[in-house]
Parts: structure tokens; C-alpha cells; sequence
């Protein structure tokens, strides 16, 4: 057996001398072009770092790919982005024409950078969770496809930050992106009574639901628990705790899209994403629906928007009203909020446009 | 069946990377990888997944770190029919050095499915996939080559922080350095669940948020400063000079108002009161005006995805604090909250419910923190105060 709790290694380590040398003396940068950031220090040094898309889901081998680019340019170094994309950092411009074009030959892009739509944060999806809703590599895959010319261009009002989570726990920060799409389920667990027995304490299978709709089994022999559908919302939590209720079903799963959260606090406050499509069936492998939806919002919002304004504040200034008229998208009850802070979105004046 | 996935083939259409490529790609080498490719098309064709829930495995001495996985069609796929994904603590601002990474990968060919994510939403390298006999393996060469686990569970997760001033002029205090250091303070934290449910910690070094800590975080640190924005009058200038529209993109958009512009003379005055630090006008003129130089953070505390009683963003706990190492007053807040937490958080409740649950007040007065105005928007509207019975 090996050491224990030797924690990551040193950053330190792991810095190119260019960085070491300029740590914490950055002064200013600019966007050199798609891609391309320079960075320039009171030293007077200059940084270049060109930015290129991942799938993310990668094999050893692209990591040897990327490697042997950071070892032709930049010293040996290279970094990641929180949005998975790869970092190429060197301080001579010269390398930088030279590392697009051996990272084009991988079949990268190069991109995401500015006003534009970087990588798309996601999670495991059917490639490896037990609890998906839905795939979030391929659904990735098809949206990317479709908005490539954003990734590799600078030419949106501010950016957009696109997110998938594949069931409703989103793992990342799903609920505050831009555009967002979640995995659900829409019909009750299935409950295997033989299994409860086996693999569930009942006291926390009941406490996990949080609207009360499992209760014990009313026949006392029967060491289980019954749900009452009406009041199910399929948030799955049950499921967490207790493996014997599973909700995934493929005529009931798909996804909803949410739109207008952000993180950032720059102008307005961060905010949530907001219901926009209650559900789209999974239809893989290229989900054409969700695609779609996806596509003509960020066209509606890339015509209509001021600059520098972010998909949600683009909406909060025209009205949620406007939004659902400019993208034809339906209105129904499903984006009346029902849960525990909906309240605060029932409209409180008589302020609001046909 | 498993040698043809003509679902997935789709996916290797299009202009955008293909991670069926990749996965085609690493089967060439490894069976896991293969069936991987197989029980993936039969998702695609089923419309479910094919991975069943949990099952507990790990690495001796720990907790976590490894998420066990089992596929549901065993006999079909017989090399994922165990899949475990191990999480390793990625270096703070995932920088690399290639050896480094080339080891991992040597690592991972040797012992695993030779797939990964790099990374994980939290921030781990994930290595997606190897046996139960090879995770004790798999480990002990890890930290050889100097990595270790991340976190998973009811336990604090891997802390990530953004570029902070390894390549960034806006960080207010040192990302890298502080989550390095907490991450090697928490350890045990790390790798022994014990409390209610999951803890996570991010640090972005200014109000952009890159490693979107607000939404995300039970402790939010976002750096930001006490004096005002820096502004050179003279990049003003050749601003406006190439035709730059500052009144209307940077003064009209401040949502304070705390700048004026004077045509004129060319000159951007800030009203130092009423800046927020929101960071727009930076973000768009980054050669004119920067950060102060009075560098630190704001802590907040909460931000969680919906799941159990709904979102939240992470809300003002200590409006500012200098972060210097050894950072003992921010690890002091730190082992407090988690022994409140710990003494009352109910199963799988977030800090942020329970603070929901027993109220704002009531946490501040057992942590010891005096309110504040900056932690609210506004005072309450309704008369139903709890005045102390004694």
C-alpha cells in the first residue's frame, strides 16, 4: 500500500517559466483574434494563449496529442479551462500561427473566447450514471455541431454559456447558464418491493421525498413503501437513497430547456435560468428538437439584444412576455412555478406588455 | 451487435470533436473501452441507461474518491460489467506539466479503460472506468507519480479555483495558493465522509466568477477590492479615439451609475461611493481600468443545485477578508460551519437548507458573526421578529 493523503501536486510544478516569472503581474489583455488572448505584464512580457475546444470525454491518446504540441511550443506546459477547453500558452507570437495549425490538424477548433459560445459544461450522461435522463455527451456533440461557427467566432452581443446536466441533480452549474439543458423524468419510481427489503432503510426513503408522497406499505407484512403519484414531481431523490425505485423509463424520459441564468456579476446580480421548454423527448443520437429550440434562441437573441447584453438581461429588459413572442416558443401552465419560492415569480404589478 | 454501433457512428459527423472518436480510438487497445462503445449504442438505442445504482468500493484508508459502477447487462458487456471512475485531485488551476500528465496516462493505460474526462464539473480528472481489482493498483501508482484522490460522497469536495494571477490581472487574492493550501489543510475532510451530505469550495478571484463558485458553492470565495478602480486617463483616451462608444457602453451600462464621462476632455471620473465592483466597466476598456489594489474577497455561503428543496445562489456571509496564508482565519469559519452543520444538518440537507430551515439569525449567532447590511438586499417586511425570552 502506497502513502496516503498526499493531497495534488504543488501548482508550482506545474507552471511554465513565463508564468512563474509574471505571477500576480499581469497588467492588462486583449483578444487577438478568435481563440487568442494576449496577456502583458509590467515585466513587459507577452503571453499568448490560444484556445481550443475538447469533447471532454477523451482517450489517453488526445492527451498525448495535446502533449506533444505543449512540447514542440510551449516549454512543456499546457492548462485547462473551467469549460474543458485546452490552453496553449507561449511567449512567442511566432508559435502561435505554428500550434493552430498542428491543433487543426487534430481536429480541433480553435475559439471561446469573448463575446462568443464557448464549451458546453456537462456530465456523464448515459456513458457512465446510473441516474441520467438522458446522454449529455451526444446531446453536446449535436449542439455543438450546430452553433461550431459561434465557438470559433466573435460576433454574438455578449457570450453565451451553454450547460447539460443529465438528470435534475446537475452536477455543474446548470441552473445558472444562459442557455440550459436538463435531463427528466416524467413518470413516478417503479417500486421492486423484494428489493426494498434488501437494499433500503425505510425511515430515509421516506425523508428524502420532499413533497411527502412516500409513505409505508399499508399492508404490515410487506416491508416497503408506497408512493402517491399525484403528488410525485420525479425529482428522484428517492431513487439516491433507495435503489430499488428506479424513474428512468424511455417512452417518460427527456429534457427541458432553461435560459437567461448567469454567474457573473458584472451589471446585474447573478441569476437563475428559467423554465423556457417543459420537455422535448430523448431522440437520439442527434436530438433534433432540442437543437432547435437551442439554435433559434440564440438567433432571436443574437438579432435582438443590445451589446454587451446577456441572454437574461436581454429578457428581463424586453419582458418574459416578449421573449415567448419573438421565439414562438408556448407559454403553458408547466412554467408556472409551483415549488417552494414560487411566489416570488407571480407578477406583482400592473406593469407588463401585450 | 456489439462490434456495429450505427447510432453513435452519427456522432462522429460534424465538425465539432467527436468523443465517439475518442472512444473508438481507445477500444482499438482496450476491451473495456469496446464494450464501453457497445453498452453506449444500446443506450442510444434503448433510450436508458445501462449503469446500475452505487455499489460501495474504494481504496484502503479511504472513503472516497472512487464511484462504483456496474453495468446491467453483464453478460453482454462483460469488460464494464465493473466500471468504476476514480476522481484525482486535479493541480489548482488545472495546470499541467506534460510529464505529469503523461504519467497519468501511462497510469491509466496500464490499469484502466484508458478513457477520461478532463474534467469533471467539480473540477477532478476523472479516470472513467476500471475493475475492482485494479483500483488499490491504480492507486498506490497514482501517488507514486504524486496524485491523489478527490472527494465524492458526504464529504468536502475537491476545491477548485480559477486562473487567478497565474494568468489572470484581475484577481484580487491568490486563487492557486489559497486552494492549494486548503485542499492540503482538508484532507481527512476530503477523503472520510462524515457529515450530512457533500461541502464544496470555490475561489474565483473576482466578480466574473470563472469557476461559477456563486451557483455552485456552500463556501463561495469571490476575490474583490476596498479601494477604488484604478483608471488610466491616457488608454481612456485612445479609447474613445478609436471610436469606442464609452457613454454609451460603459457609463449608461454602470448599474450604479458610478461613472461620468466628460467628452470634452475625454476623461471617465468614478463616484468611488457608489461603485459596486461589479466588474463591466473592466471587463470592456481591461487597458484603462483595473481592480484596486486593496485585494481580497467577499465569503458567501449556500450556492447549491436544485435538488432537494430547490436553487440557490450563494448569499453574503463576511463582506470582506484578506486572504493570506496560512489563511487560518478563513480555515477557523471553516471548521465552524461544518461543526454546526454536522450537530444539525439532517441527512442529505445542504448548509443552505439548513440555514433556511433554523434561520439566518440563529447561524449567525451560533458561528459568532455579527450582521450586517451588506448580507441582505433588504431588511424584513413582516413583524414577526423572535425577540430573546429571557
Amino acid at each position: 500500500m502506497g502513502a496516503t493523503d498526499i493531497g495534488p501536486p504543488d501548482y508550482h510544478m506545474m507552471l511554465p517559466d513565463i508564468v512563474k516569472k509574471n505571477y500576480g503581474k499581469w497588467k492588462y489583455h486583449e483578444i487577438v483574434r478568435p481563440g487568442v488572448l494576449k496577456h502583458v505584464s509590467e515585466t513587459n512580457d507577452e503571453l499568448y494563449t490560444i484556445r481550443v475546444g475538447s469533447p471532454r470525454l477523451v482517450s489517453i491518446d488526445f492527451i498525448r496529442d495535446i502533449c506533444d504540441i505543449a512540447d514542440k511550443y510551449c516549454d512543456g506546459h499546457l492548462r485547462f479551462t473551467s469549460r474543458y477547453n485546452v490552453e496553449f500558452l507561449t511567449d512567442r507570437k511566432e508559435n502561435v500561427d505554428r500550434i493552430i495549425e498542428d491543433v487543426n490538424k487534430l481536429g480541433l477548433p480553435v475559439g471561446g473566447v469573448g463575446t462568443c459560445i464557448s464549451n458546453i459544461v456537462h456530465t456523464q450522461g448515459w456513458i457512465h450514471c446510473h441516474s441520467a435522463a438522458t446522454d449529455a455527451s451526444g446531446l453536446v456533440k449535436s449542439i455543438m455541431d450546430e452553433l461550431y461557427d459561434h465557438f470559433v467566432s466573435i460576433k454574438l452581443p455578449a457570450y453565451i454559456r451553454i450547460a447539460v446536466a443529465c438528470c435534475i441533480n446537475m452536477c455543474g452549474a446548470v441552473h445558472c447558464s444562459d442557455l440550459a439543458v436538463v435531463g427528466i423524468h416524467t413518470k413516478p419510481p417503479k417500486i421492486d418491493h423484494e428489493k426494498v427489503v434488501a437494499q433500503c432503510e425505510i425511515p430515509t426513503t421516506i425523508q428524502a421525498c420532499p413533497t411527502g408522497a412516500i409513505r409505508r406499505h399499508p399492508d404490515p407484512n410487506i416491508k416497503s413503501v408506497t408512493v402517491r403519484e399525484d403528488l410525485c414531481m420525479y425529482c428522484a431523490n428517492c431513487f439516491t437513497v433507495c435503489p430499488a425505485m428506479p424513474l428512468a423509463d424511455p417512452e417518460g424520459d427527456g429534457v427541458a430547456i432553461y435560459a437567461g441564468g448567469k454567474v457573473s456579476n458584472a451589471r446585474k446580480p447573478p441569476m437563475f435560468s428559467r423554465l423556457i421548454v417543459p420537455y422535448l423527448p430523448n431522440n437520439p443520437p442527434r436530438w433534433p428538437e432540442v437543437v432547435n429550440v437551442i439554435k433559434k434562441v440564440v438567433e432571436v437573441y443574437a438579432n435582438h439584444a443590445r451589446k454587451y447584453e446577456r441572454l437574461g438581461e436581454w429578457i428581463e429588459r424586453i419582458g418574459w412576455e416578449k421573449f415567448f413572442k419573438l421565439t414562438d416558443i408556448p407559454f403553458t401552465e408547466h412554467h408556472i412555478d409551483d415549488f417552494t419560492h414560487a411566489v416570488e415569480t407571480y407578477r406583482t404589478t400592473t406593469q407588463f406588455k401585450w | 451487435m456489439p462490434d456495429e454501433t450505427p447510432l453513435l457512428d452519427e456522432l462522429e459527423k460534424g465538425r465539432w470533436p467527436s468523443y465517439v472518436k475518442e472512444i473508438k480510438r481507445a477500444s482499438k487497445k482496450n476491451k473495456a473501452a469496446k464494450d464501453l462503445l457497445g453498452i453506449q449504442e444500446l443506450s442510444y438505442r434503448d433510450r436508458i441507461t445501462h449503469w446500475k445504482h452505487g455499489g460501495i468500493v474504494g481504496v484502503t484508508g479511504y472513503g472516497g474518491g472512487v464511484i462504483g459502477r456496474y453495468c446491467d447487462v453483464p453478460e453482454k458487456f462483460p469488460h464494464v460489467a465493473s466500471f468504476h471512475t476514480v476522481r484525482v485531485n486535479h493541480p489548482a488551476g488545472w495546470f499541467y506539466s506534460t510529464k505529469a500528465l503523461r504519467q497519468i496516462c501511462d497510469v491509466w493505460e496500464k490499469y484502466g479503460s484508458g478513457m477520461t474526462n478532463f474534467h469533471g464539473s467539480t473540477g477532478d480528472i476523472i479516470l472513467l472506468g476500471t475493475t475492482t481489482e485494479n483500483l488499490q493498483p491504480c492507486f498506490d501508482a497514482l501517488t507514486e507519480i504524486g496524485f491523489d484522490l478527490g472527494g465524492s460522497g458526504s464529504a468536502l469536495r475537491t476545491p477548485s479555483a480559477c486562473v487567478g494571477p497565474a494568468r489572470c490581472e484581475w484577481s484580487n487574492f491568490d486563487t492557486l495558493d489559497l486552494i492549494y493550501n486548503i485542499t492540503m489543510e482538508f484532507q481527512d475532510e476530503i477523503h472520510r465522509p462524515r457529515w450530512p451530505y457533500k461541502f464544496k469550495i470555490k475561489a474565483s478571484g473576482c466578480p466574473n466568477d470563472c469557476v461559477a463558485a456563486i451557483a455552485r458553492a456552500d463556501l463561495t470565495i469571490i476575490g474583490t477590492w476596498k479601494d477604488n478602480l484604478r483608471i488610466d486617463q491616457k488608454a481612456v483616451k485612445e479609447y474613445a479615439d478609436k471610436g469606442f462608444d464609452i457613454h454609451k457602453l460603459i457609463v449608461d451600462r454602470c448599474p450604479t451609475d458610478a461613472l461620468e464621462w466628460d467628452e470634452k476632455s475625454k476623461t471617465l471620473t468614478l463616484k468611488p461611493d457608489d461603485c459596486v465592483r461589479c466588474m463591466h466597466c473592466i471587463n470592456k476598456m481591461p487597458k484603462a481600468i483595473r481592480p484596486g489594489l486593496e485585494g481580497g474577497a467577499t465569503l458567501m455561503i449556500g450556492g447549491k443545485a436544485p435538488i432537494i428543496k430547490g436553487a440557490y445562489l450563494s448569499w453574503v456571509l463576511i463582506p470582506f477578508m484578506k486572504l493570506e496564508p496560512p489563511y487560518e482565519e478563513l480555515k477557523d469559519l471553516l471548521r465552524k460551519i461544518w461543526d454546526w452543520w454536522d450537530e444539525n444538518g439532517r441527512t442529505r440537507e445542504r448548509l443552505a437548507e439548513l440555514v433556511e430551515r433554523i434561520g439566518l439569525k440563529t447561524f449567525l449567532k451560533e458561528i459568532g458573526i455579527k450582521p450586517v447590511p451588506q448580507m441582505v438586499y433588504k431588511p424584513r417586511a413582516n413583524p414577526y421578529v423572535f425577540f430573546d425570552k429571557k
